[in-house]
């Protein structure tokens, strides 16, 4: 078919951040289906709650300071993030690399607190429902800390090389706004496995 | 086009019409709760099929129209399209008219179906892989009995059926007299029905329960008043000790092969509950689930060879020697 | 000079180029490569496309054979063809390969396939990760027929109810295979969802406004919406199964706390918007379908994309309607009716916009309308035996029955399996570049169309006589035999009907008449590719300035220039008005996504074994993953 011009996209540049690039979209995506993978833990653990005659079953409330510490450093991180996605935005190597490592570091914290917690739940995983889904929901928020300390790791070791550029800051950026999501997501978790069986 | 689909039309309301035959026909009521549901699903399916039809009609119709060939695809006429509108805003209006009609006719029925009136007997069916526990309870303990696979009930009282399950779910379905529902590990559920006429009801477990899915049967027989409670009297009554010497032997060959693992018949030293209680075995109407007819040469097949009638089964093929058949069986076909 | 100022200074931009070199640069720019090498790394959306396709059908032909197998088992009472044990095997590996391996994969190959094209933009978002999504489908149901093959198939049904599915009463490893196999194809679906979404968001070609997206690429966002919400339920179900299995949680287990209904609202939160996960997209053929051979645009644009939205968004709010015989509070229950019978509404306006472009459009009976039609006859039956179902009351009759298996199998294969084998008489050419035989086309419409009414009719009535599912026989005595035997003929046809299908494929392959850029004169801009599209689809990207770009430009088409040509480029734009915002750069070949799928199938099927694979599994992906996303020095990953 014979083509006839009617626009030009030349001048347009080849990476951006936030909404205007495809991979935050995608990041989206991804937070929005692991989003409802947590909301639909929290709801079969309020279900066994609600059919059983006490809760939590043949334990008591889990010690909740390793899950307060958790909490804390959660959203203190949030500015060290802060930090990270801004010196991203605006193409900073030195800022960036120095974001990046201080969120590593306190990737390795998260680690070992969840560790204590999982220690503190006072219940196994093949005890009881109540354990089984204690034990589902805390591993389910584990597993996120661990990609996530992955993936930021990645991204602090190529800040280092050679490749360095645009779709790499972009990259940053992404990876601060899933943090975001982690972050977000305990907040709930925290109250339920730790306020719901005081209640 | 037009004459095929007329006669697939006669040919489905034949078909639906021999529907309502059968020995487990949901379209042949014999109680209110199974009419009500029959009611609602006729006017459903009436209904339904002149909706069918009028989207049948306009598709066709449209398809077979005259219309000027159109060069320009996108060339629509304005007012046209406004008919369209018109017409299809007026079918969505009757479309949601007509959900809110079926979903009301639907919760009347439904508070129906699941109104209770106090029951004149109480019965507690539990689900087992592939039988049906079925006890009949009382205030006193003295007057409750276990029987399975068949539940006689009074004729026009109010049945209650407690259900639960042992295993897995099961469901409990006699379509006859009224609809299912799930017997589920670890939940207590409940039904009533009524019989309005005497009779011989049948029933089949309708959740998928394993291998013997296929042939978890029962009956519900429905006899009036009196005759309920002589059967029910004469199943309180622990088993008569059999009188001849062969059906002696039976009963000592029963008591002292595998059968005793499993059975219980009351007013012998057999008390197990993991199978089904043979107490007044010989008094139904059906071996292994309503899967044969109660006979002395099924008694007889039944127990020699359970895995070969219903593979999988949890009643294992059990050696039974040539002079121990005859015995067996006629002990067991005594228990009336 | 950084790596990305380097590359700007290399950087052929396709405004000035000829046509002929321009298609010679581009082409040496997106080709997939002819090494085996090359084709295991190809990232072109229509290649994958093509293959998911493929695979599916080759799934559906397996489920239609296990179908086979069951109709002559259950053609006569008491037949001995096929004891318990297997029979259950069959029916669990039909119900599970249709639903999972066949009908959503299928859906989505179409969507991996067209949406590009019909957005007018080079390949779809994240094109690693569609490689990655189809070799993990593709492994997840290999995994599951040769655990069949080896006895080890599952045979708990498709939707493996516990306690019957649980460690007590299913021992060994086959529910295990069933819920792992689970976790291989959704987290393919999710990959694809993601991607489709991000693609109709973001790259759009120029001026395709929202209200200029096709009605099909709509079918495949909303349908993708609902893989992101429906799946993890699935997923977390699966999960707990296997985890109570395998470790000895009690999820399920009512002895220590555990529920079995919890097990079935997790299943059937998922299970109701599956089915429209599968019909939503069927839909969206439909009406490109109709569009086509009535010559105008479909009627109602607006009320079919609202009505497309409107079930997605309810078809959440129904799934307790699967579990009305549990014994759940009868009030809860009625809401199920009300919001199971509601959904017939926006059904109903798709179905009465489809009747008003037929009425004022001239019809071509070609085979896909004839597939089309075939829809509306069967489609609408089994909607309106779903408002029966819908009725608590009489559900209570029918749930369970031979007269559900009715109406789910009018609804999925009439309201998808038709739209479907039309669509891929219609699409065919676009994609092979040859015409399927017309005639041909006509018996394969005709002995579908009898063999599957002749064959699902009677099991209306049969439930109705008190026929329950999923039983390997039944008794003389019940009166079922002539019906079923009825039945078993039907299937034969609609099976002989696939054959045809398949015969049909082959041939045309070979010989079909050769297809023009547009053989149906059609609107949307697929057809403005060539027949077969180039690898990169569009040698410059369309401007678009309407619903039906074709059919508004029908002497030239507007373009939009500007993009390299010897480095994989496309359009990303805003979201609503699709302005231009960047040149996105499009990832290159790259093994990286089979290897990592490898990984992480290796780790799925061993982690049925023992929960340490988890652990250790991790590592071979965390490799893999890392080699993914490393930079190579191609010019994609360096501006």
């Amino acid at each position: 078919m014979r083509q006839r011009p009617a626009e030009d996209v030349s001048g347009l540049p080849t990476t951006g951040f936030g909404a205007s690039s495809p991979m935050w979209w995608g990041t989206l995506g991804f937070i929005t289906l692991e989003g409802t993978g947590f909301a639909l833990a929290i709801g079969a653990y309020l279900y066994l709650r609600q059919v059983s005659d006490q809760w939590p079953i043949g334990a008591p409330a889990p010690e909740h300071w390793a899950g307060t510490a958790m909490l804390i450093l959660l959203l203190a991180s949030l500015w060290p993030n802060v930090m990270a996605d801004r010196a991203a935005k605006q193409m900073q190597l030195g800022r960036v690399r120095l974001w990046l490592i201080v969120m590593s570091v306190i990737g390795f914290l998260t680690l070992a607190i969840r560790g204590l917690e999982f220690l503190q739940l006072q219940v196994r995983w093949d005890d009881n429902a109540y354990g089984s889904i204690t034990w589902f929901v805390l591993g389910l928020h584990a597993t996120h800390l661990i990609t996530d300390l992955g993936d930021t790791l990645v991204l602090a070791a190529l800040m280092f090389t050679r490749h360095v550029n645009e779709k790499r800051f972009s990259d940053v950026s992404d990876n601060a706004f899933y943090w975001y999501f982690v972050v977000a997501t305990w907040v709930p978790l925290y109250a339920v496995l730790y306020g719901v069986p005081r209640l | 086009m037009r004459g095929g689909l007329r006669v697939t039309g006669g040919m489905a309301a034949a078909w639906l019409l021999s529907a309502c035959s059968g020995p487990q026909s949901a379209l042949d009521p014999q109680g209110p709760h199974a009419d009500n549901l029959a009611r609602l699903f006729w006017i459903f399916t009436v209904i339904s099929a002149v909706i069918w039809l009028a989207v049948m009609v306009v598709l066709v119709l449209g398809l077979a129209r005259r219309v000027p060939n159109r060069l320009d695809p996108l060339a629509l006429e304005p007012r046209a399209e406004r008919r369209s509108l018109v017409v299809v805003g007026g079918a969505v209006v009757a479309t949601a008219l007509t959900v809110i009609a079926l979903t009301a006719l639907s919760y009347f029925s439904q508070r129906k179906l699941f109104a209770r009136e106090n029951p004149g007997v109480t019965v507690k069916v539990t689900g087992y892989q592939w039988w049906w526990d079925v006890r009949y309870e009382s205030e006193s303990p003295d007057r409750t009995f276990t029987t399975a696979n068949e539940i006689y009930v009074p004729v026009g009282v109010p049945v209650t059926v407690k259900l639960t399950g042992y295993d897995v779910i099961h469901s409990f379905w006699v379509p006859s007299l009224t609809g299912k529902q799930d017997l589920i590990p670890g939940q207590d559920n409940e039904i009533q029905f009524v019989a309005s006429r005497p009779g011989v009801y049948r029933g089949q477990c309708a959740e998928f329960c394993g291998w013997q899915h296929a042939h978890m049967g029962m009956f519900v027989v429905a006899l009036p008043r009196p005759e309920f409670e002589a059967w029910a009297e004469a199943q309180r009554t622990p088993a008569a000790r059999p009188e001849d010497a062969e059906g002696q032997k039976g009963a000592e060959l029963f008591v002292s092969k595998a059968c005793v693992m499993c059975h219980t018949i009351r007013g012998t030293s057999a008390g197990s509950r993991v199978g089904p209680d043979l107490t007044h075995f010989a008094s139904r109407k059906s071996i292994a689930s309503a899967t044969l007819p109660m006979s002395r040469g099924n008694i007889a097949a039944w127990v020699v060879d359970p895995q070969g009638i219903k593979p999988g089964v949890n009643m294992p093929n059990v050696s039974i020697a040539a002079d121990e058949l005859d015995p067996l069986v006629s002990y067991l076909a005594g228990l009336r | 000079m950084t790596t990305f100022e380097k590359a700007t200074h290399l950087d052929v931009r396709d405004t000035d180029l000829g046509q002929a070199e321009l298609h010679a640069r581009l082409l040496r720019t997106w080709r997939t490569g002819s090494s085996l090498l090359d084709r295991l790394s190809s990232v072109d959306h229509k290649v994958i496309g093509r293959r998911y396709i493929i695979t599916a059908f080759a799934f559906l032909c397996l489920g239609g054979l296990s179908a086979m197998a069951m109709r002559m088992q259950l053609a006569q009472p008491e037949a001995k063809l096929i004891g318990p044990d297997l029979y259950n095997q069959l029916f669990t590996m039909h119900g599970t390969t249709m639903m999972f391996l066949f009908a959503v994969p299928v859906m989505e190959a179409f969507g991996v396939y067209l949406v590009p094209l019909m957005v007018g933009t080079r390949n779809i978002a994240f094109p690693r990760l569609n490689a990655f999504s189809y070799w993990v489908y593709l492994f997840g149901g290999a995994f599951l027929w040769i655990s069949f093959m080896l006895k080890i198939g599952p045979d708990v049904g498709w939707f493996a109810y516990v306690p019957l599915s649980g460690p007590d009463f299913s021992p060994g490893k086959r529910t295990d295979v069933w819920a792992q196999m689970i976790t291989f194809t959704e987290v393919s679906a999710l990959a694809v969802a993601v991607e489709i979404i991000v693609t109709v968001f973001k790259l759009r070609a120029p001026g395709m406004t929202l209200d200029r997206i096709p009605l099909f690429v709509w079918s495949m966002l909303v349908t993708s919406f609902l893989i992101i919400f429906a799946m993890p339920a699935v997923m977390v179900a699966s999960t707990m199964l296997i985890l109570d299995r395998l470790v000895g949680t009690h999820f399920f287990n009512p002895a220590e706390g555990g529920d079995a209904l919890l097990w079935q609202h997790l299943f059937w939160f998922f299970g109701h918007p599956e089915v429209y996960i599968i019909f939503i997209p069927a839909t969206g053929m439909v009406s490109s379908i109709i569009a086509a051979f009535s010559r105008r645009p479909v009627f109602g644009y607006l009320p079919l994309v609202l009505s497309l939205i409107a079930v997605g968004f309810l078809s959440f709010g129904l799934w307790v309607h699967h579990m009305f015989v549990t014994g759940l509070p009868q009030l809860g229950a009625s809401f199920f009716t009300a919001s199971s019978m509601l959904i017939a509404v926006p059904n109903g306006i798709q179905i009465f916009c489809w009747l008003a472009t037929l009425w004022d459009g001239k019809p071509i009976f070609k085979t896909p309308l004839l597939f089309v039609l075939g829809f509306f006859f069967i489609f609408v039956i089994g909607g309106l035996s779903g408002v029966m179902v819908a009725s608590v009351p009489i559900d209570t009759q029918v749930h369970d029955t031979y007269f559900v298996v009715a109406h789910f199998h009018y609804v999925l294969i009439g309201g998808a399996v038709f739209p479907l084998i039309g669509a891929l008489y219609y699409w065919f050419p676009k994609i092979t570049g040859r015409l399927m035989d017309e005639n041909l086309g006509r018996w394969n419409f005709w002995l579908a169309f009898i063999g599957f009414n002749v064959a699902f009719f009677p099991m209306h009535i049969l439930g109705l006589q008190g026929m329950p599912r999923r039983v390997y026989t039944y008794l003389p005595e019940m009166g079922w035999g002539p019906l079923n035997l009825l039945a078993s003929v039907g299937a034969l046809l609609l099976f002989i009907s696939f054959v045809l299908l398949l015969l049909n494929v082959m041939i045309s392959v070979a010989r079909g008449a050769i297809a023009d850029d547009n053989p149906w004169d059609a609107g949307t801009l697929e057809w403005a590719t060539s027949s077969p599209p180039a690898p990169y689809n569009f040698s410059r990207v369309p401007f678009v300035t309407h619903r039906e770009p074709l059919w508004d430009n029908r002497d030239a088409l507007p373009v939009v220039t500007g993009l390299s040509v010897d480095s994989r480029e496309l359009i990303s734009g805003t979201v609503t008005e699709a302005f231009p915002q960047h040149r996105e750069s499009s990832p290159a070949p790259s093994i990286w996504p089979l290897l990592a799928a490898i990984a992480v199938g290796a780790a799925f099927v061993a982690s049925i074994f023992t929960p340490w694979a988890v652990v250790w599994g991790s590592i071979p992906v965390a490799i893999a993953l890392v080699g993914w996303f490393w930079p190579k020095d191609t010019p994609e990953d360096e501006k």
